[in-house]
């Protein structure tokens, strides 16, 4: 369940931990008595959405705030009280944070200049950091004459001139568009891998997360929700918030008869889960694609599809069974009105124990709803 | 028709709005003692104007005065800036706020009065004969400069990436060296600007430096204003030609710096 | 959270400290000067000897609103037609609106007396087709134009400000909604730039109803409230009457710029500064 501990042997050690921290802001709580370790070498991303304390962590490892209660540790060495500029951690901002008053040559340099490296060292590991962010020739240009993607590039050669053991990364790749975003997707990842150092990045976009990390981290209201690699977090989410928060998912009230047994939607499934006390309450989590569309008399369970959507890889179908409405993906073709089956195999059945989150998620009954609360996301990130 | 009726209209508020400047530039090269009769072109105010040595020590003290005060607005109020961005209490930065504002808003006059009241409050109880003097001018100058550096360096803070600062301190600068290196650069146009203002508008004053100055030191506008009261020669308009010179180059100097810095940006 | 070091504190101590001597403090000097007797006593005779400056209070306030409306009038077609202009074109425009209020006030007015005195420029002018001389200086008229003439550059500012602001597809949104073109000025435009108008009254009516050099030069014997402070305080040396005088000058500014900040709806767009 917990990938990030130490106990898998062929993990590194720890480089980053955090132990029972806990931020307040104004009486808020902004991290609840929050534990993480992060292994050297791993990339690791802390996922969530604007509030979950995705970023604060980050600013407690960067040492821009201090914790209220809890430490944290680098290296095994307590680094509460040590400033930011004492810390061998470097940041990629947001928006960049490049100096406008150099140039690009200057911006990467300004860190080994801080630390009074003599000229020629820094020439060279300018011009080093330039070829690996593919900005050779770049050195005289002004930041404001540069593009987007470029001024990313400037900020990850600014960070890594200074050999940091632990790069952390603020949403770097929010501000482009999609097709410069997969593309730097890949080159971090590449950079991350050829140079070996410990990636801390910070994203609410659920699919970078999955196809970047090593180990997720998945945030809500300043607690850690689930951690753990890529695809256990797809395929085994911890809670309802998990579950609806990484990719679409049917989230169905059910109960477990017995071991492997487990009845939600008024009938009784064979699955692969155990562990649970006899007649337990449950959450059962379907994803969509496991489902199949198959002809009512052949159906575990028998609907009506109330809507169909098509998507270009695959439709996207709404089927009403006994009020709750189902999301399934298929690439076959059916139409509104039409009496259909699902067939669930055991191994698309995944439950979970409940949790605060139950009954929050799951139906896709109402779009206006989930429209609602979309644009009321979209406000906070305004802030 | 409707575009011309509109042109006309503007064209006669600038015709008014010019009009005694005009009237000022026209009759300083009058060759007579009238500043309303017109004899002949001359420029013997203008020579009259630099070889007298009261009007010479008036604008050296103008000067002195608008340079200093300038500076030392310059430098509290940019700490003050600063400071008031960083503040994270809201009581207590709506009262910076107010008192900021404070003496924009007030007329002149009742600044002016108020504060030649403290500097005699304070002269009486320490039994000076003549509590006014250059430094009590100096104080109040710098009271009425603040306000204009603050208000120009807070904007700029304001659009400077909050991040840039922490990007400074995370690649190993002090918080001192980030500050120098990287925060005080980009605010410097806010700077510049805070302090050409202040400079003219301690230039310009005079209701307040009228109250709060001491006998011995006479300012250009003190010194136009004691003209005034008696009939007035051509040479106090060669003055303010003089001035008013300074002041648009000035101006100018400003305005083609933001119009440069803005294209920087763009 | 975010805790201020020592040195961030330091950095807005000389202010705080210059702010409380140099502001705070000499406004409560002003109210006990205008509670005290030359001897330092208590006493409400300077409060008392306030009425018999009524008169010129209101005549203050008259002239100042009078002059602070007609500035209204015309700053508000001057922004409007000013703010249709092409940026480069306005740019320059309100340049020349600031450009004269850098002219020391004291030539300017000095000037318009040469320009509206007995013997002065406009009567010489009429003078050559015989026309008898107006009498213009001495006037409240005069006084009205010296406001106005002064201040009008207050007064486009900020009205300009937001004039130009307005973005141009909502114009053209109501349009398309069908708005002719005065329910677009009455129902977009004018409330729109209201807090501009807002702003803009306030700073021309405050420098106004305080002036005392306007009316010296341009009015002649005409006396307002800041010819009643100067001449406590300038000539007959009685501090306490002319801080009386001062506060009653303040608190009615304040009363007025709370009125015009309740009017606003809080709204501080148009501020300039």
């Amino acid at each position: 369940m917990d990938n990030s501990n130490t106990t898998v042997p062929e993990k590194k050690k720890n480089i980053v931990e955090l132990k029972n921290i806990t931020v307040r802001f104004d009486g808020e709580t902004i991290l609840d008595d929050l534990s993480l370790s992060i292994g050297d070498g791993e990339f690791v991303t802390l996922l969530g959405s604007s509030g979950c304390g995705k970023t604060t962590t980050l600013r407690l490892i960067a040492g821009f705030l201090e914790p209220d209660e809890g430490e944290v540790f680098f290296d095994s060495k307590s680094m509460n009280g040590v400033p930011a500029y004492k810390r061998e951690v470097n940041t990629i901002f947001q928006r960049y944070a490049l100096f406008p008053n150099y140039n690009v040559f200057e911006n990467i340099a300004y860190g080994l200049r801080v630390r009074h490296v003599p000229e020629a060292e820094i020439k060279e590991r300018v011009q080093e950091m330039l070829t690996l962010v593919n900005l050779e020739g770049f050195g005289k240009r002004p930041i404001t004459k540069l593009s987007g993607g470029q001024q990313q590039r400037v900020a990850i050669a600014r960070a890594l001139v200074l050999k940091p053991k632990v790069l952390l990364l603020d949403e770097p790749l929010a501000a482009l568009d999609l097709k410069l975003r997969k593309d730097m997707q890949q080159e971090l990842k590449n950079i991350q891998k050829a140079l070996g150092i410990t990636f801390v990045f910070v994203t609410h976009d659920q699919e970078e997360a999955l196809s970047m990390s090593d180990t997720v981290v998945v945030m809500n209201e300043g607690k850690i929700q689930q951690i753990g690699s890529p695809i256990d977090i797809y395929n085994e989410p911890e809670n309802a918030f998990v579950a609806d928060f990484i990719g679409e998912s049917n989230i169905l009230d059910g109960v477990m008869k017995a071991d492997y047994r487990a009845s939600f939607s008024g009938k009784t499934f064979d699955c692969l889960d155990s562990g649970f006390a006899p007649n337990e309450p449950v959450d059962v989590v379907v994803r969509p694609e496991d489902v199949d569309i198959v002809t009512p008399d052949k159906g575990m369970l028998q609907g009506i599809v109330t809507s169909v959507t098509f998507l270009g890889v695959h439709f996207e179908i709404i089927v009403d069974i006994g009020g709750f409405k189902w999301m399934i993906q298929t690439t076959d073709e059916h139409h509104e009105g039409e009496e259909v089956g699902l067939f669930i195999e055991p191994d698309a059945i995944h439950v979970m124990k409940k949790s605060k989150y139950s009954g929050q998620f799951g139906d896709y009954s109402s779009f206006s709803d989930e429209m609602d609360t979309m644009s009321v996301i979209e406000d906070e990130e305004d802030e | 028709m409707k575009k011309s009726i509109g042109n006309i209209f503007l064209a006669l508020i600038y015709i008014i709005l010019y009009a005694p400047l005009l009237v000022m530039v026209f009759f300083s090269f009058n060759e007579a003692k009238s500043t309303t009769v017109f004899t002949g072109f001359s420029l013997k105010w203008y020579a009259e104007l630099f070889s007298s040595s009261n009007t010479m020590t008036a604008l050296r003290n103008t000067l002195v005065l608008a340079v200093t005060s300038a500076l030392i607005a310059t430098v509290i109020g940019t700490a003050a800036a600063v400071y008031m961005y960083n503040v994270r209490s809201r009581a207590w930065k709506a009262s910076l706020d107010m008192v900021t504002n404070l003496p924009m808003m007030n007329p002149e006059i009742v600044t002016g009065v108020s504060m030649m009241l403290l500097f005699v409050f304070v002269g009486r109880l320490l039994g000076a004969v003549n509590s006014l003097s250059f430094g009590t001018l100096l104080i109040a100058h710098v009271t009425f400069n603040l306000p204009y550096v603050i208000l120009n360096v807070l904007p700029k803070l304001n659009q400077t990436d909050p991040h840039l600062a922490e990007a400074a301190l995370d690649l190993g600068s002090t918080p001192m060296q980030a500050f120098f290196k990287v925060t005080l650069p980009s605010i410097m146009p806010g700077i510049v600007s805070g302090m050409i203002m202040a400079f003219t508008m301690s230039l310009d004053d005079f209701v307040i430096s009228y109250y709060t100055t001491g006998s011995d030191f006479q300012t250009l506008p003190l010194m136009i204003f004691a003209m005034t009261k008696k009939t007035v020669k051509p040479d106090m308009y060669a003055l303010s030609s003089v001035i008013f010179l300074t002041v648009l180059v000035l101006l100018l100097i400003v305005n083609i710096g933001q119009i440069r810095q803005e294209k920087k940006d763009q | 959270m975010k805790k201020k070091t020592l040195g961030q504190q330091l950095l807005g101590a000389p202010y705080v400290v210059w702010a409380a001597l140099f502001v705070i403090v000499p406004l409560i000097i002003v109210v006990y000067y205008a509670f005290t007797d030359a001897g330092g006593n208590f006493t409400m005779d300077n409060i008392a000897k306030l009425s018999e400056y009524k008169e010129v209070f209101w005549l203050s306030i008259e002239y100042s609103f009078i002059a602070t409306v007609i500035c209204l009038l015309v700053s508000y077609p001057f922004a409007y037609l000013m703010s249709r202009k092409r940026e480069s074109t306005q740019r320059i425009m309100m340049m020349l609106v600031m450009l004269p209020m850098w002219m020391n006030l004291l030539i300017r007015t000095y000037s318009w007396m040469n320009i509206l005195e007995r013997n002065g420029l406009i009567n010489n002018f009429l003078a050559l087709f015989g026309v008898e001389p107006l009498k213009m200086i001495g006037t409240p008229g005069a006084v009205i134009f010296g406001m106005i003439y002064n201040y009008i550059p207050y007064m486009i500012l900020p009205i300009y400000t937001v004039m130009s602001k307005i973005d141009v597809s909502v114009l053209e949104a109501a349009e398309d909604l069908g708005s002719n073109g005065f329910s677009k000025l009455r129902r977009i435009i004018l409330p729109m730039s209201m807090p501009g108008v807002v702003s803009g009254f306030t700073m021309v009516f405050v420098p106004s109803v305080s002036t005392f050099y306007i009316s010296q030069k341009l009015g002649g014997k005409i006396m307002l409230i800041g010819d009643a402070i100067e001449k406590q305080i300038q000539s007959l040396y009685n501090y306490n009457l002319g801080a009386a005088l001062s506060l009653v000058l303040m608190v009615m500014i304040l009363i007025c710029m709370a009125l015009m900040k309740k009017f606003a709806g809080d709204s501080n767009d148009g501020l300039i500064m």
